[in-house]
């Protein structure tokens, strides 16, 4: 079953290739299709199951490359966070027209394709092939659909992310030499490994370094304002909602359980760059003039926090994490199609030009800052319960950092309330005097939004029983080794 | 009955979701009738609720709100003799405030919006008292500050009116920081952070114990926030700028006496810090004292009774830094009825004078609008504490309770209550007594405002009148029957002796009082009645002093040099020098040196080894970092 998940966004791809003009609507019905798999399968998980519709058998047998695929209930998360925007941001996507829309819904669907994938991969070298995958098409994307500039800005973002990429391969293959016998990808035995403190930090390094670049960390952050700023708004909502998940994902799967010690001895200096992160893009979000830039700064903040949570290594910073992950995907997708819609009807983001959009669309002034408290964490919203979580893990690693990290729920406020300020209170001028109200389509992709955003707000139990097990495994993975180590040491 | 409990939280929620999702079919003024009818159905509900209050707190277990590890926060309700007070102001005078605005926005453009707003407030507020646990607590918490948000910005053509609410959120937002923090620092501590855990778990620390002073803290900063004490007041005057029932029952009732409601609710924890509670002392007697000056010369009706509030908030805070919790609650509610009956009684002020707020430009209102006029009358006696009103009880309750704690702060605060009496006298005589000050037009138009906003104001001068016989002190011979009725749910700090006033002082107190309130109204009423002396507002006419209070001592400006404009300095910094030349550059400097000689192809694999030097650089300077600065 997992296979057909993680194939059939493929398929979709290939035919919504060959079927032209009306690319888009079929590209939505796979997507919904693809969704409905992936509702069944969480029907029938077992949040204490371990992994589970794992499916393994060799690839390359040569060099102990296998098809090892399997969901735990963290990655079984982060598919469903797939699976539940690709549909909404092929939807968004239908009120501009899109050249050659056969091959722009296409790469979407590979993008999917290769997202699943990581999120599913249990060896390493496909987990490598999946990662690498979602780069091209994503690449693309932003390069053929971009702004101006767009080639200046995707080859920076393609060398960054593939530098990063390249790091982590090579540790890959390193981590590949020292497993026994005729050598394995397999990650059970990645995490049996015993290897010594200063080997795992190697090991440390080189998988910090590829998923800080991909969330991003500060300060490997330089590549991701422009990218999101001049690409297409459904890339940007794939890379900000979903690829950056791949990420700490990484983090989650690879890096912590691997290298123990690795975050024992470097764990500090992650977090502390983390929460400099946080503070540092909160503050320049507050003097950018465009909106789509603002979100941006605004989302490497969020994600450092995430970071900061899981390399706590505590419960709730693992947990917050992986439930921050939905509730930041769910949040900066609908913000990046708000800033799409006032782009579309205005012809721009700058929120100086803008004003009293609410005067004459109440109905969109209402889901934008609804979707904006959930991203500054109002209780009974998304984000409060991921970032309470999240600094509540910090807290208990460290309570100064968790000050500083906690500055950002003011500062939140203060960049998000003034640019909803700027863009929809005051008095409307010649581009917002005319504003259009949402139209049925559009509230299409919002509603599902908000309604995730309070369920997620209200009943967060329902998500975080099926990651708990699985953190616990994960930590309990950690202990492990890190007594391992300590053993041989 | 108490099972039911949950509904009280239900009515309002219904009417927000109602008035929000029907304002195609709400035609007239039906959307502040459903809006007032969910707030009495909730207060009705309270008051039976009241009446079979069972002796030990009820604990109602909705569901499990987050369950992660060992960490647990159930949405479940708590009802006890603290929760069923507030639950019985919230209710009881929101209604009123509920009513009155059914006339008071009559009219107005966003008229279902500003009651879909209200019921969400009171949900919120619902939530904040009945919650048994700081996070869901902190929910409510949050929750009114949204909506506090937005019925600032209510008016949202207007620029001034969103900076306002702006502020109000951020400032709120900072006072939260702290709360949040305090409560991981007691989930560290205690490992629980519902009520009943924590108050169990917290009984095993000494007095004074670090952590706990750490946590009454940081709590506390929170209370500064919710409750514009200082540093975090200056929100609370310029939020005058929403409509004036919000600033009735947010601004005054309400709201802003959550962060007394929370110190009340945690008293276990405070009376273990006395340190907390000296410095809680501290700082609402400096806040009373302060927002009393500045109340002494401002023009806008509003703004005076804003300062009031704070000033009167920092009583309450004074209070509890005295150990004396009821006696704060005591005042809480008082303060609820007189300040809301001001304010709304101001609204009616302004309604007649077509929006003006200026009192320079008011004067001999009473003939045109006799029961205003009388109803503020009674609303001033309550607050200046002329007995038998209201406010007298409440406020000599706390006069002697801090007497015996801090004789020194009992010094400021007894001249901070001749202040208030004075200022408040000052409104009162400019307004109703002289001759009229405004245009001809305004005064053409000066009209009695209709019996849907006098009723509620009845009501409330009624319930200012006889409130204090709540708390009528034994020296009368009667039991203080709030303080009875909460002498099991308050402690009080065991490091400290408990005394109580002697009869003798309370006598002294109550006849000094009087007599000093007595020479007050006579100099008032000669100075703003027959004199009709007013501070101007052109401020090249004003003497020093009156024109350092006018300009609230310039703290806003304070703030704007000290944190605003350095915090932007510093972001442009950020942006514009470390993330644009620094960072970008540098790694822009990289791709650049290789592009110039290769091709494309070349520049990736190359682009690799060049990255592959940052990396290990950036590695060696983090590791000399990490060696030499932490290690």
């Amino acid at each position: 079953m997992l296979t057909l998940l993680i194939f059939f966004p493929l398929l979709a791809a290939i035919v919504a290739a060959f079927s032209g003009k009306s690319a888009g609507k079929i590209a939505l019905v796979f997507g919904i299709a693809e969704f409905a798999i992936s509702i069944w399968m969480l029907l029938s998980f077992n949040p204490n199951g371990g992994m589970q519709f794992g499916q393994d058998f060799w690839w390359i047998k040569n060099l102990g490359i296998s098809y090892k695929v399997g969901l735990d209930g963290i990655s079984l998360l982060m598919v469903l966070l797939t699976t539940f925007l690709v549909p909404l941001i092929i939807l968004s996507s239908f009120g501009r027209e899109y050249k050659n829309p056969a091959l722009f819904y296409s790469l979407i669907l590979i993008m999917q394709f290769a997202l699943v994938g990581v999120f599913s991969a249990l060896d390493g070298f496909l987990f490598y092939v999946f990662w690498e995958l979602a780069l091209i098409p994503i690449y693309l994307i932003c390069l053929l659909w971009g702004g101006k500039n767009s080639l200046r800005i995707t080859l920076k973002f393609f060398i960054y992310t593939l530098t990063g990429s390249l790091l982590m391969l090579v540790a890959l293959i390193w981590l590949w030499q020292q497993t026994p016998g005729t050598h394995t990808f397999d990650i059970a035995a990645f995490y049996n490994l015993q290897l010594t403190a200063s080997q795992q930090g190697f090991v440390f390094w080189a998988f910090f370094l590829a998923f800080a670049i991909k969330m991003p960390v500060f300060p490997f952050h330089t590549w991701q304002p422009d990218t999101y700023v001049d690409s297409p708004t459904p890339g940007t909502m794939l890379l900000s909602g979903i690829m950056l998940k791949m990420g700490v994902y990484g983090v989650i799967r690879w890096l912590l359980p691997i290298a123990p010690a690795g975050i024992e001895e470097w764990g500090f200096t992650a977090i502390v760059l983390s929460v400099i992160g946080i503070i540092y893009a909160s503050c320049i979000a507050i003097v950018q003039k465009d909106f789509k830039r603002l979100i941006a700064y605004s989302s490497i903040a969020h994600v450092g926090l995430i970071s900061a949570g899981v390399f706590s290594l505590t419960f709730q910073g693992i947990q917050g994490g992986v439930l921050q992950m939905i509730s930041h995907g769910i949040n900066v997708v609908g913000l990046f199609f708000i800033a799409e819609l006032i782009s579309r009807r205005t012809h721009t983001n700058e929120m100086n030009e803008l004003g009293g959009i609410r005067i004459h669309a109440p109905q969109f002034a209402t889901y934008f800052i609804i979707i904006l408290l959930a991203s500054i964490a109002l209780p009974l919203t998304n984000g409060f319960v991921g970032e309470f979580l999240l600094l509540n893990g910090v807290f208990q690693y460290n309570s100064t950092l968790a000050a500083i990290a906690g500055l950002s729920i003011i500062l939140a406020a203060v960049y998000s309330l003034r640019a909803f300020q700027k863009i929809s209170l005051g008095e409307a001028n010649n581009r917002t005097i005319k504003f259009p109200e949402l139209t049925l389509q559009e509230k299409c992709v919002l509603v599902p939004l908000i309604i995730m955003i309070f369920w997620i707000g209200i009943f967060p139990d329902t998500l975080l029983s099926i990651a708990g097990p699985s953190v616990e495994a994960l930590q309990h993975s950690i202990t492990r080794s890190a007594d391992m180590t300590m053993i041989k040491n | 009955m108490i099972q039911l409990a949950w509904l009280i939280l239900v009515f309002p929620l219904a009417g927000f979701f109602l008035i929000s999702f029907g304002k195609s079919i709400m035609k007239g003024q039906s959307a502040g009738i459903v809006a007032s009818l969910t707030v009495f159905a909730s207060f009705i509900l309270s008051a039976l609720i009241f009446f079979s209050l069972p002796e030990t707190p009820q604990n109602i277990h909705l569901f499990n709100w987050i369950q992660s590890g060992s960490l647990t926060i159930p949405f479940s309700i708590l009802i006890d003799r603290i929760s069923i007070i507030m639950l019985l102001i919230i209710t009881g005078v929101g209604f009123l405030i509920h009513v009155y605005s059914i006339g008071y926005m009559k009219g107005d453009e966003g008229y279902s919006r500003f009651f879909s707003y209200l019921n969400l407030f009171v949900f919120f507020m619902l939530i904040l008292v009945m919650a048994s646990d700081y996070v869901f607590l902190f929910a409510g918490w949050e929750g009114v500050g949204l909506c506090s948000y937005l019925l600032i910005g209510f008016w949202f053509k207007n620029t001034e009116y969103n900076k306002a609410a702006n502020k109000a959120f951020i400032m709120n937002r900072i006072g939260d920081l702290g709360f949040l923090l305090g409560i991981f620092l007691m989930y560290v501590t205690f490992g629980s952070t519902t009520f009943e855990n924590v108050f169990s778990a917290a009984s095993g620390y000494s007095s004074n114990q670090g952590v706990i002073v750490a946590i009454t803290m940081l709590l506390f900063i929170g209370a500064m926030g919710k409750s514009a004490q200082i540093p975090l007041y200056t929100w609370l005057p310029d939020a005058m700028a929403g409509p004036t029932p919000v600033s009735a029952l947010i601004h005054a009732a309400t709201m802003v006496t959550a962060g007394i409601y929370m110190i009340v609710r945690s008293n276990i924890l405070y009376s273990l810090a006395p340190f907390t509670l000296d410095f809680i002392a501290i700082i609402g007697t400096a806040t009373a004292v302060l927002a009393a000056l500045i109340a002494m010369v401002q023009t806008d009706i509003k703004k005076v009774l804003a300062y009031s509030t704070v000033s009167q908030l920092g009583y309450m805070f004074v209070a509890l830094g005295a150990g004396a919790y009821s006696s704060s609650l005591f005042h809480v509610t008082t303060h609820a009825f007189f300040k809301a009956l001001l304010f709304l009684a101001a609204g009616s002020v302004i309604h007649a004078m077509s929006g003006e707020q200026n009192i320079n430009r008011m004067g001999g209102l009473r003939k045109k609008l006799p029961i205003t006029y009388f109803v503020f009358l009674i609303g001033t006696l309550a607050i200046a504490g002329i007995p038998p009103f209201a406010g007298f009880f409440s406020k000599d309750e706390i006069l002697s309770k801090v007497y015996l704690q801090h004789p020194t702060l009992f010094i400021v605060l007894a001249i901070t209550s001749v202040l208030t009496a004075i200022y408040m006298f000052r409104v009162f005589f400019l307004t109703f007594y002289g001759t009229f000050r405004g245009t001809h037009d305004q005064a053409h138009h000066l009209h009695e405002s209709p019996p849907v906003m006098t009723t509620p104001l009845i009501i409330l001068a009624i319930l200012s009148t006889l409130g204090g016989f709540l708390g009528m002190p034994a020296v009368f011979g009667s039991t203080n029957k709030i303080e009875h009725f909460l002498h099991e749910s308050v402690s009080f700090p065991v490091a400290w002796s408990q005394q109580e006033p002697t009869h003798a002082f309370e006598w002294i107190l109550m006849l000094t009082s009087v007599i000093i309130l007595a020479i007050i109204i006579i100099l008032t009423y000669r100075r703003f009645a027959t004199q009709q002396i007013l501070v101007s507002d052109n401020e090249g006419e004003q003497s020093t002093p009156v024109k350092l209070a006018y300009r609230k001592f310039y703290v806003d400006e304070l703030y704007n040099s000290v944190i605003t404009k350095p915090l932007n300095a510093l972001s442009g910094f950020f942006y514009k020098s470390i993330d644009t030349k620094l960072i970008d550059g540098f790694v822009n400097s990289i791709g650049k040196g290789i592009t110039s000689g290769s091709s494309f192809l070349r520049l990736a694999q190359t682009g690799y080894v060049g990255f592959y030097i940052f990396a290990m650089v950036f590695g060696l300077i983090a590791i000399l970092l990490y060696n030499l600065v932490i290690k």
